[in-house]
C-alpha cells in the first residue's frame, strides 16, 4: 500500500515527460544507446558517410550513368565532363563500375559477416551452455581454424571451388567465425550461472527458450561490436582476394578487382583515376565501419554509466 | 495426481500409499552431493568435495523448514537439488510420495512436477533478465505451461502483482528500474506464477536492506498462510530463519547436527554449534554492548577431507577424545527421551517402502554425544 504510494510519487517527480503514463517514465534501452552513440562525433559522421555509400550502392542501377560492362568511350581516358572518373583500359566508365563494385563488395562483406556470425553464435552457444565434451571438441576445432594461415586457406579454397562472388562469400563466412564463437562462449559461460537462467530451468522452460530468449539477447551487444570488425575485415579480404585474381571475376567489378589494374606500373604512374577511387573507397568504408564499431562498444557497454 | 506415475516409475519397489495428511510433502533421505575434484597431469578425479553428505529430513504440508548453517555447509546445495538444478549423487527426494530422483530421467513427467517446486533466489539483482520487462518475465513461463492463455495472462499477472504488493503499473518496466526489495517481490511473483506447492527460499533476504528484510519475510509468511505453501527456508542467520520456520535443521559441513521444532531449538539449543550460532545473533540492545560472547574460533573445515569423528570437533569447546573418533548419531533430546524418532526413521528407510513415522510435535534431535552434559544453553 505504502509502497505503491511512494512509487507513484517517485515517478511523477522524476519522469521526463510529466503528463505521461507513469510506466514509461524512463527512457528505453534503445534511446540510451542512441544518445550515447551520438556523443561520438566521428562515429556519427561515419554513419552518415556509410549511409550515403550504401545508398549509392543500392541505387547503382538507377544512378549509374552507363552500363558498367559497356564500352562507352575511348580507352583509358582521364576524368572529363562525360566520364567523371574517366574510363578504363577497354573504355568502360569508371564511375559506373565503382558504384557496382561497391555494391558487390558490401554484399560480400555483409553476407560473409552474417554467415560467420550465425556459425559462431550457434557453436559458441552450444559450447558454452553444455560444456564438457561438446565444449572441448568445438573449442579445439575453433583453435584449429584460428591457427590456420587463413589467407592461404582462402586462396586454396578459392582455387578449389572456382572463384566467384558467392563462393567468396561462403569461404569468408567459414573462416571468420572463430572469434565470434569464442566471444559468445565466454559470455554464455557467465550467463549460464546467473539466477535468471536458473530460474527458467526451475520453471521448466524448454532449452530453445533458455538459449535464444534468455541468453542470446544478453550477448547481442558484444556480438554486434565484434561483427563490425568482421565486416570490415571481410571487405578487406574480398579486396585482397580479388586483387590477386581469386575473388570476384571480371567482367563483374568489385573494389578489389578494380585495383587489379594497378598491378602494372604504367597504370600506377600515369592513370591514377583507375586505382585511387576504389582504393580510397575501401579505406573510407573500412574506417567508417571501425569507428562505428568503437562507438557501439561504448554505447552498448552497460558499465559506462550515463 | 503424480502418484500413479510414480508407481509405474519406481517399478517393483512399491511406495506405500499413506493418507495425504500423514505423508510429508517433501521427504529427503540420505541425500548426498559429491563434486569431483579434477587434478593431476592427465586430468582425473583426485577427490570429492562432499557438499552434502547424508542428509535426511521431511517437511509437512503447509509448514516451513529452516535450514541454517554458515557459508559452505551445503545448505544451498540441498535447495538446488530439491528443485532439480542439481542431480543428487545419492539418496532420495520424495515429493508427495513420488521419488524425484527417478523422475529426473523422465523429462515429460519431470516438467509437470517441476512447476510444483519453485525457488526464490538470494540475489535479486541477477535473478531477473535485464533485457526483459516484467510482463515478459512473468508471462512466458505461464504461457508455456498453459497455466494461463493469451487472454487471461494479463489478469493473472495483475493478480500476482497485487499478491506480492507491487503496483500494477510496473508491467512495462525493466528490472534495473526497481530496488532490491521490489525485485525480490518480482522474484516471488515469478515463483508463485506456476502455482507451486513447495518453494525453496535460498537466503531470500540476505542481499536486502535490513528494513526491507522484515517486509519480505512478512510477505512470505502471509503468502504461505494464504496459499497453503510449503517452504524450505535457507539462511545463515538464526534470527530470520526462526521467525519464519516451524522446524529448523542446523547444518555443519554437509551434515545436519540438530533438527527439531523451531521454538525448541531457539530456546534450548543442544548442539554446541547451534549454541554458537545463537550467540552470534546480534542483540539490538545497548545494555548488551559489553557482553562477552563466546564466538567460534577458526574456519569451517574442508569438505574435501572432513575431520574424523564429529565434524565439528576441531572448533568445539567441549570436544573430548571420543569426539575425534566416533561419528555421532542423531539422538533424541529432552523430555521425550525414549521415543527415538530419528533412529526409527533411519532404520525404516533402509527397508524400502516403509513410511516414516509422523513427526511428533516435541521432536528435537542433535548429533552430539556429550550434549547431555551441557544440554541447556547457559544463561549469561
Amino acid at each position: 500500500m505504502m509502497l505503491r504510494e511512494i512509487d507513484r510519487k517517485f515517478h511523477e517527480k522524476s519522469g521526463p515527460g510529466r503528463g505521461q503514463k507513469p510506466d514509461i517514465g524512463s527512457e528505453s534501452y534503445l534511446q540510451t544507446v542512441s544518445r550515447r552513440f551520438k556523443r561520438h562525433h566521428l562515429a556519427a559522421v561515419s554513419l552518415i558517410v556509410l549511409a550515403v555509400i550504401v545508398g549509392a550502392a543500392i541505387l547503382a542501377p538507377f544512378i549509374a550513368p552507363y552500363d558498367p560492362n559497356d564500352i562507352a568511350g575511348p580507352f583509358a581516358q582521364g576524368p572529363s565532363k562525360e566520364f567523371w572518373l574517366g574510363t578504363d583500359q577497354i573504355g568502360r566508365d569508371v564511375l559506373s563500375r565503382l558504384l557496382y563494385a561497391t555494391r558487390v563488395s558490401l554484399l560480400v562483406g555483409v553476407m560473409a559477416t552474417l554467415i560467420s556470425t550465425v556459425i559462431g553464435v550457434l557453436l559458441g552457444l552450444v559450447a558454452g551452455y553444455f560444456g564438457g565434451i561438446a565444449d572441448m571438441i568445438i573449442m579445439r576445432f575453433t583453435d584449429m581454424v584460428m591457427s590456420f594461415p587463413y589467407i592461404l586457406l582462402v586462396l586454396v579454397a578459392a582455387a578449389v571451388f572456382k572463384p566467384g562472388m558467392w563462393n567468396i562469400i561462403w569461404i569468408l563466412g567459414f573462416v571468420d567465425w572463430p572469434g565470434i564463437a569464442r566471444l559468445v562462449r565466454g559470455n554464455v559461460l557467465n550467463l549460464r550461472e546467473t539466477n535468471f537462467v536458473k530460474s527458467n530451468i526451475v520453471a521448466g522452460m524448454p532449452l530453445r527458450h533458455i538459449l535464444f530468449s534468455e541468453i542470446l539477447p544478453n550477448t547481442v551487444a558484444p556480438i554486434l561490436v565484434y561483427a563490425t570488425s568482421v565486416l570490415a575485415l571481410s571487405i578487406l579480404d574480398e579486396a585482397a582476394l580479388s586483387f590477386l585474381g581469386q575473388g570476384v571475376q571480371p567482367p563483374a567489378s568489385s573494389l578489389g578487382n578494380m585495383l587489379n589494374g594497378a598491378q602494372s606500373l604504367t597504370v600506377l604512374t600515369t592513370q591514377p583515376w583507375l586505382w585511387i577511387p576504389p582504393g580510397l573507397l575501401i579505406v573510407v568504408v573500412v574506417m567508417a565501419i571501425n569507428f562505428i564499431g568503437d562507438a557501439l562498444r561504448d554505447a552498448l557497454d552497460p558499465n559506462s554509466g550515463r | 495426481m503424480y502418484r500413479g506415475a510414480s508407481e509405474s516409475g519406481t517399478g517393483g519397489k512399491g511406495i506405500v500409499i499413506v493418507e495425504k495428511e500423514n505423508i510429508p510433502l517433501i521427504r529427503v533421505e540420505d541425500l548426498k552431493k559429491y563434486y569431483p575434484v579434477k587434478g593431476g597431469i592427465i586430468t582425473h578425479t583426485t577427490g570429492y568435495v562432499k557438499a552434502v553428505d547424508g542428509v535426511s529430513f521431511s517437511v509437512m504440508r503447509g509448514q516451513t523448514l529452516g535450514l541454517v548453517g554458515e557459508s559452505g555447509c551445503g545448505k544451498s546445495t540441498i535447495g538446488r537439488q530439491l528443485v532439480g538444478l542439481e542431480i543428487p549423487t545419492e539418496g532420495k527426494i520424495y515429493y508427495d510420495g513420488v521419488d524425484l530422483t527417478l523422475l529426473q530421467k523422465d523429462r515429460k513427467q519431470m516438467r509437470e512436477v517441476r512447476t510444483k517446486l519453485q525457488m526464490i533466489f538470494q540475489d535479486p539483482y541477477s535473478s531477473l533478465n535485464p533485457r526483459k520487462h516484467i510482463y515478459e518475465i512473468l508471462a512466458q513461463p505461464m504461457l508455456y505451461h498453459r497455466i494461463a492463455s493469451k487472454d487471461t495472462v494479463e489478469k493473472e499477472i495483475l493478480r500476482l502483482l497485487d499478491m506480492v504488493g507491487l503496483p500494477r503499473t510496473v508491467l512495462g518496466r525493466y528490472p534495473h528500474e526497481f530496488s532490491g526489495g521490489q525485485r525480490q517481490r518480482i522474484g516471488i511473483a515469478r515463483a508463485l506464477s506456476l502455482n507451486p506447492e513447495f518453494i525453496v527460499c535460498d537466503e531470500p533476504v540476505s542481499a536486502l536492506d535490513v528494513s526491507i528484510q522484515a517486509q519480505i519475510l512478512n510477505l512470505l509468511k502471509e503468502l504461505q498462510k494464504e496459499l497453503g505453501l510449503t517452504l524450505l527456508f535457507v539462511g545463515h542467520g538464526l534470527g530470520a530463519v526462526n521467525y519464519v520456520s516451524d522446524q529448523i535443521a542446523v547444518m555443519y559441513l554437509g551434515k545436519i547436527v540438530e533438527y527439531g521444532e523451531a521454538r525448541e531449538i531457539f530456546n534450548h539449543p543442544v548442539h554446541p554449534y547451534t549454541q554458537a550460532l545463537l550467540e552470534a545473533v546480534p542483540i539490538p540492545d545497548p545494555r548488551e554492548k559489553g557482553r562477552e560472547r563466546s564466538l567460534l574460533q577458526g574456519e569451517i573445515g574442508s569438505s574435501t577431507c572432513p575431520p574424523e569423528g564429529c565434524r565439528f570437533h576441531p572448533r568445539c569447546p567441549y570436544a573430548t577424545k571420543q569426539c575425534r573418533q566416533v561419528v555421532p548419531e542423531m539422538q533424541e533430546i529432552g523430555q521425550t527421551v525414549g521415543s527415538n524418532v530419528v533412529q526409527a526413521a533411519a532404520l525404516d528407510s533402509s527397508k524400502a517402502g516403509v513410511r516414516t513415522r509422523t513427526i511428533q510435535q516435541s521432536m528435537h534431535l542433535a548429533a552430539c554425544p556429550v550434549a547431555g552434559f551441557h544440554g541447556v544453553r547457559q544463561e549469561p
